[in-house]
């Protein structure tokens, strides 16, 4: 085994892998890292052993278990203390979770949505076109789609958009552990005030659903409810803003796979597929053994860590034939960009949804889309938090 | 073949119907069912994909 590779690492081009975890590409499926505070947990990178290991009830994702690997000191600041919402609990508590909101993130609540994502897409895009060229696309298109998108699901305020993106970002990527615990301090606030407006003033967004279900029959409870309200309101607009933006990024750094999608918008479905396996964007799931657990001859001891590097195992060349390229012909169903197991993102057909529809609306309507400032001058997100465009200046 | 789907398991992630929908679909509390008649897969390809793409495991397919 070689030298332990130190996790997470920043990307040296946006969508690639960085050059350091090429260590933990040879040495599959498992290798040891070292986390920011010193840890040394296992690394699985190997596809077969990803999806046997996300299924495993006896690896757990309680980030307040002493030995829970956390990697970075900001999530360390808020996460050991206090689990988020649906992610940081096993079953059974996580499977009452999940039902509650199963019902409002199927694949036909997806499909209904289609025309309302349609509607706003071609509205932002409008505004950019009117404005420009050129435009910076991340706060001109790729956030607020599924902002806007979220805010009418969940029955948020889009005017209050700023506010909770600002806090967001402080949460995902702010400069220390007490920032980020204030960020999720005013996310809760904020969010604990409407949902007690929503008690008195119902409306027809899920979290109206959740508050009509507590009034019925007592469950969520208020803390529980907020906490949940946070983790999807977070979740529902970073991830897929990420997507948006790197993948605009992506597409224009490959101009063939770019023509053969103008060429072909069919394509644009198994293109979001491969994207998403190609940029695997939440790149390191996170468990702890609660037991012993043997995985391909190794065994994981009770209270070791373990990292999953998505990007990593999304580039197994024994899951994909030459992992590397960006191919739309390829079957790339079955990478683990949105996890795998019980946990695996709730919001995933409303993701594909929104990135088909924004996608495929700004290649057609712009065909001449291209980067307005040289590459390297494009600033991308640090390693250690989702990764995505933080900017994305393109003219036409 | 016979198909069938443990809904203590299903987490209502979708994905049997997004591989396979004319197999598969998902019910009104978004649980994943087997569509009426083709509890005998239908000669579709996309099944035994389904199958494996279920993050939970929760579909069966015999024969």
């Amino acid at each position: 085994m070689t030298e332990a590779v130190a996790f997470p690492q920043n990307r040296t081009c946006p969508y690639h892998p960085p050059t350091a975890y090429e260590p933990l590409r040879e040495d599959r499926p498992l290798s040891r890292v070292t986390l920011w505070d010193g840890r040394s947990v296992w690394l699985v990178s190997g596809h077969s052993a990803g999806r046997t290991l996300l299924s495993d009830p006896r690896l757990s994702t309680d980030s307040t278990h002493p030995d829970f690997p956390l990697t970075t000191q900001r999530a360390s600041a808020v996460r050991r203390r206090r689990r988020a919402a649906l992610l940081g609990w096993d079953d059974p508590e996580h499977n009452v979770q999940r039902r509650m909101l199963i019902p409002s993130f199927t694949l036909k609540r997806a499909e209904l949505l289609r025309p309302r994502i349609q509607e706003t897409v071609d509205r932002l895009l409008d505004a950019m076109e009117a404005a420009g060229p050129p435009a910076e696309l991340v706060s001109a298109f790729a956030l607020p789609v599924p902002s806007i998108v979220i805010c009418d699901l969940l029955g948020v305020p889009y005017e209050d958009h700023d506010f909770f993106e600002e806090q967001s970002a402080r949460l995902l990527r702010g400069p220390t552990g007490e920032d980020t615990e204030d960020a999720l301090a005013q996310l809760e606030g904020y969010l604990g005030d409407l949902i007690e407006r929503k008690r008195r003033k119902p409306g027809e967004g899920v979290l109206d659903d959740l508050v009509a279900r507590q009034l019925k029959d007592g469950g969520p409870d208020r803390e529980e409810l907020v906490q949940l309200a946070t983790i999807l309101l977070i979740a529902g607009h970073e991830t897929t803003a990420n997507m948006i933006s790197l993948g605009t990024y992506t597409l224009l750094r490959h101009p063939e796979r770019l023509a053969e999608l103008q060429a072909d918008p069919g394509l644009v479905p198994a293109a979001v597929e491969e994207l998403l396996r190609f940029l695997s964007i939440a790149d390191g799931l996170l468990r702890v053994a609660r037991e012993d657990v043997e995985i391909d001859g190794t065994i994981i001891r009770a209270g070791e860590g373990v990292v999953f590097s998505t990007s990593v195992i999304n580039r197994d060349a024994a899951a994909y034939a030459d992992p590397d390229t960006l191919d739309w012909s390829r079957s790339a169903r079955h990478h683990l960009a949105f996890g795998f197991g019980i946990h695996q993102c709730l919001g995933q057909n409303l993701a594909r949804a929104e990135m088909e529809i924004a996608l495929g609306t700004l290649l057609r309507r712009l065909p001449g889309l291209r980067l307005a400032v040289p590459t390297e001058e494009i600033s991308f997100k640090p390693g250690d938090t989702i990764q995505g465009m933080l900017e994305l200046p393109v003219t036409w | 073949m016979h198909l069938s789907i443990d809904g203590e398991l299903c987490i209502g992630a979708g994905q049997c119907a997004l591989t396979s929908p004319d197999v598969f679909t998902q019910d009104d509390d978004g649980f994943g069912k087997v569509v009426p008649g083709q509890e005998g897969g239908g000669g579709s390809p996309l099944v035994r994909e389904a199958a494996r793409a279920c993050p939970v495991q929760a579909i069966s397919v015999e024969g």
